[in-house]
């Protein structure tokens, strides 16, 4: 596929005329209407689009959390729709990594072992380098022993990113990260995001409603009515509240 | 608010049906108990109302003989019926011939009946009972004429496959020789008790003259003799009239007081079972109620945010707590209705159980009685509601505004600290009595132990949250190590709310403090008898016959005959009154020294004539030593003075009284044996010789030959019969304390679907999620498991210690502990299916990104 860049950019994960059906005949919900999307490798892109829009659907679909009605997902070269669970399970555990919007950690777990949680579901053992690099980046080294109750909500987001990243996922899929966060913890959660794109490639799918946080990403997809209508690179503040104003008479 | 409520509960099937199943379950137990009892009491009542006549006669004293059953040869002669007839206060009279150790034996040779259920054998004198009615019903053919004619109840014929017209073989419980014991019947019709059945008893029902011939060698005379009133008669005046021509061995008793002493001897044994299963009933509603209360916290804990919006848009306080209540009623109400059910189904089952054991219970009798309903609605209420206030009144105490906070409903340390101190103080307390039950206090000591057992248990359920920390970090460490992350997951599970684990496990707890402490008695219980057997049965054999009743001495006449027999010695119990009290006196051959290895305290072992030897409690009891006299009295005023010429320590192998069975004929004790043991000559092959003994037997099985080993084991086969009964009704508390653990994990896995989708999200397979939801089950009953084996073991040790004078050895059933830990984990592994699956399948992943 040619970009606006004109580099040769790996695919990391790729929606093709994805459909997702909620409910029959008079309640039926079309939620994706025939996305097709190529999500780029060391990319950092954020989906937005009004409630209901279907932005989360897709997210949902493309980390194979849900499956869809139509169409295909496809992660890392491997088409989901053919997986098993217990396949689409490994998929998750070694390809993908989550950071959701809240209960992002498990309570019982300390912060050192839920960062290593999927790890240790693997059976592996975390690269000790890249653990320490992950810790000191989101500054949490001090707070690794403490459990999720003891930490702040930013200190908690910060580790389920962490978490995300420990296993060297070949994508981080974050829906709504700041969602329940203030600025300042906002802020440092998409400094971090930025960094790892930045700093170690990392592939990252961000689902927002917030133009600020978009504005972090180097390119936003937008959604409406279960397809996409508009597309920016290298983004603003301004361009998004623009293209998100053309967006709302269609949105309704 | 009601309909609110209402709406709630029709949200909430699932969980309503897992909590009321707990109600059904221990509301059966009790109504289905309490059906049986009744049943098994209306049946007997029946029985012994529509059996006995307006007066009895019967030999002097027999009331206090009743106990034992009487074997005396007293008669009355057929012209003091005659003169009975001839009164003008009586109807009728019925001269009685009735005697013990009468069996019947099946087409195959085989013995009918012989345990639990006696058999009975009398002549048919058609005596009408107290209501004017028939005593017996024919059910099919015709009353015995002749004197080789039987007539037996429809459950014996039908069980030993007879129809009227065969023959049928009986042993008779006198004769000199094998050969002439075993007699051949026909079988001329079948009958029953006008009260309806026999409760399982056997009947053998001959012609006088058969009878005659059977009993008393084919004397014309009477044992006892059925009076009828003639019209406007009372049983006073009856009794009155027959008195003035009775002799003086005979008596004449109303009809009124007979059945009263009848209901009385039954009523003794019915009132043992009935306590027996209520307790397991009020164990089973006890466990329930736990489950229940356990149910309503989760059910309010994570309501919390619902019922603080209902608090914050206006409902007041009172309301809340009774919408909780009504909830609970409902539930009640529901689970109640289908216990009662349940209760019906399950009496039926406890009588067709007993049926198998021999004791028949007319089913017509298995009904609801006004009584029962009442009772079980109102424990059924009455549990629930107590169970559900503290969760009801915690639930009205939630602010409104902590439906906007998350966790709200998760009560603080301080709490739990002051709960610790006041359980600490009642094991305390427990402690304070068992020790005081040790250390001779007044009244039993058991009971002491078991007033300390009942507050320990109820301590333990209480701070189980507390004891159990342990076994749970175990179980971490544990799991970890086997199931890593997983396993370390599941037992951290079972840690973050330790309250809830408790109260889950505490219901397993109960019914394994039981199961443990009963094990641990019966496995001294075992240890004793070995001990027992080991140090003081001194034959190579020991012929008894079966449910300990006594049986001809042609058998040991027979058996000394065998070749290899060196010795034989012969006991016979009979019942007596020693200085006026009643006791089961032993009479002996003068070789039962070679038999019995006595601890002898004074004097000799050497019986001869009119001697007796005696216990040390005996002694004690009656107040006598050696060269002492000691009055002896039988039933028909017979009597007899013994001399003291020993004293031995005291032992259950032997009676406490003993003398030579001369003694027992010169009153007129039939003689029979109560047991034979047998000594090998030297140099005779043991097997060979069972052989040969049992030999004898062949064609009258109403005896078995043992040898040591086989004997230990045989008393051990009854304590373990007792014992899995016991196990049997405990595994219904178990039973639900499983539902429980099902309730508590079904509702805690709803309650943490976001972090299952979590897990989900990041790695965890299916298998591996159905994996955690089981280990967590299997740490709660393991935990359950250990704590209540830790309290059953010393409750059970504490017991034993308190009857230690009868149990002396002390055995800790170790292997069954496992075996009881092992089939914790599999109820573990069992309670987690429904929750683990319904895990599995639940849509967590769109729940956790979702919201």
């Amino acid at each position: 596929m040619p970009t606006t860049s004109g580099e040769t950019r790996t695919v990391a994960a790729s929606a093709h005329d994805l459909v997702k059906v909620y409910g029959k005949d008079e309640t039926e919900v079309r939620a994706l209407d025939g996305v097709t999307v190529d999500l780029y490798a060391g990319e950092f892109t954020a989906v937005m689009g009004p409630s209901g829009s279907g932005k989360s659907t897709l997210m949902h679909c493309l980390a194979a959390l849900d499956t869809p009605s139509g169409g295909e997902a496809v992660v890392g070269g491997t088409p989901l729709g053919r997986l098993k669970d217990k396949d689409l399970t490994q998929l998750r555990r070694e390809q993908i990594g989550f950071v959701f919007q809240a209960y992002n950690l498990v309570p019982t777990l300390t912060a050192q072992e839920n960062i290593t949680l999927p790890l240790d579901l693997a059976g592996r053992k975390a690269d000790p380098e890249w653990f320490d690099r992950v810790i000191d980046a989101v500054g949490l080294r001090d707070r690794l022993s403490h459990k999720p109750s003891e930490l702040s909500g930013g200190q908690q987001q910060r580790a389920a990113c962490a978490r995300a990243l420990v296993s060297k996922p070949a994508i981080v899929f974050a829906d709504e990260p700041t969602g329940n966060l203030d600025s300042t913890s906002s802020a440092e959660v998409l400094g971090f995001l930025r960094r790892s794109v930045n700093d170690f490639g990392q592939t990252i799918v961000m689902v927002t409603h917030d133009p600020v946080a978009a504005s972090y990403t180097d390119r936003v997809v937008f959604l409406a009515d279960g397809r996409i209508v508009d597309e920016l690179h290298r983004p603003d503040r301004d361009s998004i509240l623009e293209a998100m104003a053309r967006l709302t008479p269609k949105a309704g | 608010m009601l309909r609110l409520t209402l709406r709630n509960l029709l949200a909430r099937k699932v969980r309503l049906a897992m909590s009321a199943l707990a109600i059904v379950l221990g509301i059966g137990f009790l109504a289905g108990v309490l059906t049986f009892s009744n049943g098994l009491g209306s049946t007997f009542d029946g029985i012994i109302k529509g059996s006995t006549p307006d007066a009895v006669v019967r030999p002097s004293g027999t009331e206090s003989f009743e106990q034992f059953g009487i074997g005396n040869s007293t008669t009355l002669t057929p012209e003091v019926v005659e003169e009975l007839a001839a009164l003008p206060e009586v109807a009728r009279a019925d001269g009685t011939v009735d005697g013990l150790g009468m069996h019947l034996l099946d087409q195959d040779g085989k013995l009918i009946g012989g345990h639990g259920a006696p058999t009975i054998a009398f002549n048919y004198a058609g005596t009408p009972n107290l209501l004017d009615e028939p005593s017996l019903k024919l059910v099919s053919g015709d009353w015995p004429d002749g004197p080789t004619d039987v007539v037996l109840d429809t459950g014996a014929a039908e069980k030993a496959g007879y129809a009227v017209g065969d023959e049928v073989a009986v042993i008779a419980p006198s004769g000199d020789s094998i050969d002439n014991v075993r007699k051949t019947l026909t079988l001329t019709g079948t009958a029953e008790f006008n009260g309806g059945g026999t409760a399982g008893a056997t009947l053998l029902i001959f012609s006088t003259q058969g009878a005659q011939q059977l009993f008393l060698d084919g004397r014309d005379a009477f044992t006892s003799a059925g009076l009828t009133a003639a019209p406007g008669v009372t049983q006073a005046q009856l009794v009155e009239a027959a008195e003035t021509v009775l002799p003086k061995t005979y008596e004449a008793i109303e009809g009124d007081t007979v059945a009263k002493e009848s209901q009385a001897a039954v009523g003794e044994f019915l009132d043992v079972i009935s306590t027996f299963l209520i307790a397991f009933a009020v164990i089973a509603i006890l466990v329930g109620g736990f489950i229940i209360a356990n149910t309503f916290n989760i059910l309010v804990a994570q309501r919390v945010r619902e019922l603080a919006l209902l608090r914050a848009i206006g409902a007041s306080a009172a309301q809340v707590r009774r919408s909780v209540l009504v909830e609970a009623t409902a539930m009640a109400l529901l689970g109640s209705s289908i216990g009662i059910v349940v209760g019906l189904g399950l009496a039926r089952a406890l009588a067709g159980l007993f049926r198998s054991v021999g004791l028949d219970i007319n089913s017509s009798a298995l009904e609801l009685t006004p009584g029962t309903l009442v009772l079980a609605y109102l424990v059924g209420l009455g549990v629930t509601l107590v169970s559900a206030y503290l969760p009801a009144r915690r639930a009205s105490r939630i602010a409104p505004v902590a439906a906007m906070r998350e966790e709200a409903a998760t009560p603080g340390e301080g709490s739990l600290r002051r709960r610790g101190l006041i359980g600490g103080a009642v094991a305390l307390l427990g402690a304070m009595l068992a020790a005081l039950g040790l250390l001779d206090a007044p009244g039993p000591a058991a009971a002491w132990i078991g007033a300390a057992s009942v507050l320990w248990i109820l301590t333990a359920a209480a701070l189980s949250a507390v004891l159990g920390h342990p076994v749970l970090v175990a179980c971490r460490a544990v799991f970890g190590r086997l199931f890593g992350t997983t396993g370390r997951l599941a037992a951290e599970n079972t840690l973050r709310n330790p309250r809830r684990t408790g109260a889950t496990a505490s219901a397993l707890m109960i019914g394994l403090a039981l199961v443990s402490a009963v094990g641990t008695l019966a496995a001294s219980m075992s240890a004793t008898t070995d001990a027992i057997v080991e140090g003081q049965f001194e034959a190579d054999f020991l012929v008894q016959g079966a449910n300990f009743q006594s049986f001809p001495t042609g058998i040991g006449d027979d058996m000394e005959l065998v070749d290899g027999v060196g010795s034989l010695s012969r006991d016979q119990y009979t019942p007596a009154l020693v200085e006026k009290q009643p006791t089961a006196l032993m009479g002996v051959t003068p070789t039962f020294t070679e038999i019995y290895d006595l601890d002898l305290i004074a004097g000799s072992e050497q019986l001869a004539g009119r001697q007796a030897l005696i216990s040390r409690d005996a002694a004690s009891e009656y107040g006598v030593w050696v060269g002492d006299s000691l009055d002896l009295a039988f039933p028909g005023e017979q009597k007899a003075e013994v001399e003291v010429v020993g004293v031995f320590e005291s032992t259950v192998v032997v009676g406490e009284v003993t003398v030579p069975l001369d003694v027992l004929s010169e009153v007129g004790v039939k003689r029979t044996d109560s047991s034979l043991s047998i000594n090998l000559a030297d140099g005779a092959d043991p097997a060979q010789v069972q052989a040969e003994l049992e030999q004898v037997l062949d064609g009258v099985p109403i005896v078995t030959v043992q040898d040591k080993q086989e004997f230990a084991d045989s008393l051990k086969g009854q304590i373990n019969q007792l014992l899995y009964m016991i196990y049997g009704l405990l595994a219904l508390a178990i039973v639900i304390a499983v539902i429980g653990i099902v309730n508590t994990l079904s509702l805690s896995v709803i309650e943490r679907t976001r972090e299952i989708g979590l897990l989900r999200a990041v790695g965890l397979s299916r298998s591996r999620l159905r994996r955690m939801v089981t280990l967590e089950s299997v740490t709660i009953s393991v935990m359950g498991a250990v704590l209540g084996m830790a309290v059953g073991l010393l409750i059970g040790v504490l017991l034993r210690q308190s009857l230690a004078d009868d149990l002396t050895e002390l055995s800790i059933p170790l292997s069954n502990l496992f075996i009881f830990l092992g089939i914790s984990v599999l109820f573990g592994v069992v309670a987690a299916i429904i929750p683990a699956v319904r895990a599995a399948r639940m849509k967590v992943l769109e729940a956790i990104a979702t919201e």
